[in-house]
């Protein structure tokens, strides 16, 4: 590859890993106040859904985003009430949550296949070149040269992080995923932070979602993720379980989702099928390395998965 | 107790919701018992593709238009190509299905497992090759029309870069873009096609990303081996020009899209359940081409080049008329050497085991 190609595929790489930045940073939010939801992937497909048909109806993309974002949150309500509120395996739920969503999208989709949304709403998510940054050879044009969603993309990781290490509720959440009882003993409300969080989190999914059927392909078609919701819960683990490095993981991922058919035809032989396991490869390196190393820093949050009984102690 | 009985609940939701959004049914017809024939269709991906899985669909649709009340179809979608296509087989007949289409490669060995034990059910796969006494093949030459888009994509080019978003390297693909390579070559002898392969059937991020990655590399025309419409939106999206695949994909990409092959496989789906119905249905291999109507080149649009029509209407007769073959040599190999010489016609069996590509392609078939 030479040098203008590298920075087309350093610049195809940031926008293929969008979709995987809202969706991890989402999760990692859920999993930091102690629940593990498996449900990435429906929440995603419900944004993706339902942010299409509202873009179909009204060609707002206001409209459309927080549509997606709602309906990634109410797919996170159910599996919050039934985690949070009735204590339900959380493995289990979120695994149904992923095929209700998956249904629910198809469903909902069924009259909106091969339809394309209006090129005036499309017109709105247009690169646009940031004054100043988007000048600065090579990286200006690699980062600062997009549409507006993946500049939302660097502000929701940077912001998201700065709320979990640097404010007093940021604390108080990170408390809640660790030690729920010593929270709990603090007076942290250990529902009312749950139940935010988790919406929280559903809510970034869906504008996961959103980014693929609304910029990525604007053309609905079934199961517009195809699998994207499982790479972000592996990049959860890939990136410690901190938003900052997921913001370097989600590229990078998007990157060695897109390298198989970049280096095609290069001369540089590497299966395709070596290339797709890499994300889940790297993964699994990851966690061994953590394990070996015993870093309580970049361990998962003690209580996860685990439900909360106040009385139980 | 209470813990246990939400786990519990929260399994049957989940139950309910997989048995709940995979089995749909259409109503059934009024008609009398014994008129009416119950046909199954299995297919691998969501009729909502918008490509591969839409044609047979609409395939279906076709039949139930054209035969009304005489028949009575049900289908099952996302179907994978293992044990489980057994199970949706005999589920089907169980439901008193005579006729099974199972429309997947994969499916096939199944298919004869289960036919074998139904010999009153008629059984007919779509592009494998397995014969017997109650099952049956088919499969449509869409290198026929894939060579016709290649004209169109030839004359279209200003590059002479074209490129070509293919899925896996399975004859079926290396065979359709060596057609439209030849296509391409027939009216643009300096035009060369350059191939990506996905690994998907069915990732329309991922696909429109290999189109990018084509665009990126001096491609004005992108042409797709692919069931969605991932390549034709990045067409779209870089002002360059489309070719799709399996249906009219004019709707998706609109400022893009030229033509396509496309399938049509109504009529065939037609003649077959009547001649189950007759009781003159009988096994076999069927591999129709243009003349049989079962594939097609979509209309042209505006955005395809002045004098592509008529280009594509001289060789589109001598098709219909059997005149010509699109793979009648001389044809050259990637290396520049003559693989079939002139005179001679790449047989059925070599082309259904075609793993080289023709001069023009620029991409490698990984072994």
């Amino acid at each position: 590859m030479d040098g203008v190609l590298t920075v087309a595929f350093l610049k195809a790489a940031i926008i293929a890993g969008t979709p995987l930045l809202f969706a991890t940073v989402g999760e990692i939010i859920t999993e930091k106040v102690g629940n593990l939801n498996l449900g990435v992937e429906g929440m995603m497909l419900m944004g993706a859904v339902i942010g299409f048909q509202v873009a179909h109806v009204t060609s707002n993309p206001l409209l459309a985003l927080i549509a997606a974002a709602l309906a990634g949150a109410i797919g996170a309500l159910i599996f919050a009430f039934l985690t949070v509120s009735l204590r339900a395996n959380q493995v289990v739920t979120g695994l149904a949550l992923t095929i209700f969503g998956t249904g629910f999208s198809s469903f909902m989709g069924k009259g909106l296949v091969g339809i394309k949304l209006s090129d005036e709403f499309s017109a709105s998510f247009t690169s646009i070149k940031i004054p100043g940054l988007g000048d600065i050879p090579v990286i200006g044009e690699i980062l600062f040269n997009h549409d507006i969603l993946v500049y939302l993309g660097y502000l929701t990781a940077i912001l998201i992080g700065l709320y979990m290490y640097n404010t007093r509720k940021g604390l108080n959440l990170r408390a809640v995923g660790e030690n729920p009882a010593a929270a709990d003993a603090a007076s942290v409300r250990i529902t009312a932070y749950k139940y935010g969080h988790i919406l929280l989190g559903g809510a970034l999914c869906g504008l996961g979602g959103a980014y693929l059927s609304l910029v990525q392909v604007p053309v609905w078609q079934e199961n517009i993720t195809a699998g994207r919701g499982w790479i972000a819960v592996a990049l959860v683990i890939f990136a410690a379980w901190n938003p900052y490095k997921a913001l370097i993981g989600s590229y990078f991922f998007g990157g060695l989702d897109i390298i198989g058919f970049r280096l095609q035809g290069t001369g540089i032989q590497i299966s395709q099928y070596f290339v797709d396991m890499l994300p889940y490869l790297m993964t699994i390196f990851v966690l061994v390395i953590v394990s070996l190393k015993k870093d309580r820093k970049n361990a998962p949050p003690k209580a996860l998965s685990e439900p909360y009984f106040r009385e139980e102690r | 107790m209470k813990r246990v009985l939400t786990v519990l609940l929260v399994m049957l939701l989940a139950l309910a919701l997989t048995v709940g959004c995979g089995g749909q049914q259409t109503p059934a017809p009024s008609g009398e018992e014994g008129e009416t024939i119950k046909v199954g269709f299995v297919y691998i991906g969501p009729p909502g593709d918008g490509g591969y899985t839409y044609a047979h669909d609409q395939g279906r649709l076709y039949l139930e238009k054209e035969l009304g009340d005489k028949v009575q179809t049900i289908y099952k979608e996302s179907v994978p190509e293992d044990q489980e296509s057994e199970k949706v087989m005999r589920d089907m007949i169980d439901q008193g299905c005579k006729i099974i289409f199972a429309t997947s490669f994969g499916y096939m060995d199944y298919v004869e497992k289960v036919a074998k034990e139904f010999p009153d059910v008629a059984f007919m796969h779509c592009s494998g090759y397995k014969l017997g006494p109650n099952y049956g093949n088919y499969f449509g030459r869409i290198e026929e029309p894939r060579y016709l888009s290649g004209i169109v994509a030839g004359l279209k080019t200003e590059t002479n870069v074209i490129g070509y978003v293919a899925a896996f390297n399975i004859p079926e693909v290396v065979r359709g873009i060596n057609a439209f390579t030849l296509g391409v070559r027939s009216v643009n002898p300096d035009a060369v096609v350059k191939v990506k392969w996905t690994n998907t059937w069915y990732d329309p991020t991922k696909e429109k990303n290999a189109a990018i990655a084509l665009l990126d590399e001096g491609a004005d025309i992108i042409a797709q081996h692919q069931d969605t419409a991932g390549p034709q939106v990045a067409a779209q999206e870089r002002g360059a020009f489309s070719v799709g695949y399996n249906s009219d994909m004019s709707a998706m990409a609109p400022k893009a899209y030229m033509t396509a092959p496309v399938w049509n496989w109504g009529p065939y789906y037609v003649e077959q359940v009547k001649a189950v119905m007759d009781g003159t249905w009988k096994p076999e291999a069927y591999w129709g081409g243009m003349k049989d109507g079962i594939v097609e080149l979509a209309p042209l649009t505006e955005n395809a080049p002045e004098g592509a029509q008529e280009a594509v209407d001289e060789v589109k007769a001598k098709i219909l008329s059997g005149e010509f073959n699109v793979f009648a040599g001389p044809i050259k190999d990637q290396s520049g050497e003559v693989k079939v010489p002139e005179g001679s016609i790449v047989s059925d069996e070599e082309q259904l085991a075609m793993d080289w590509f023709v001069e023009g392609v620029i991409g490698e078939i990984e072994k």
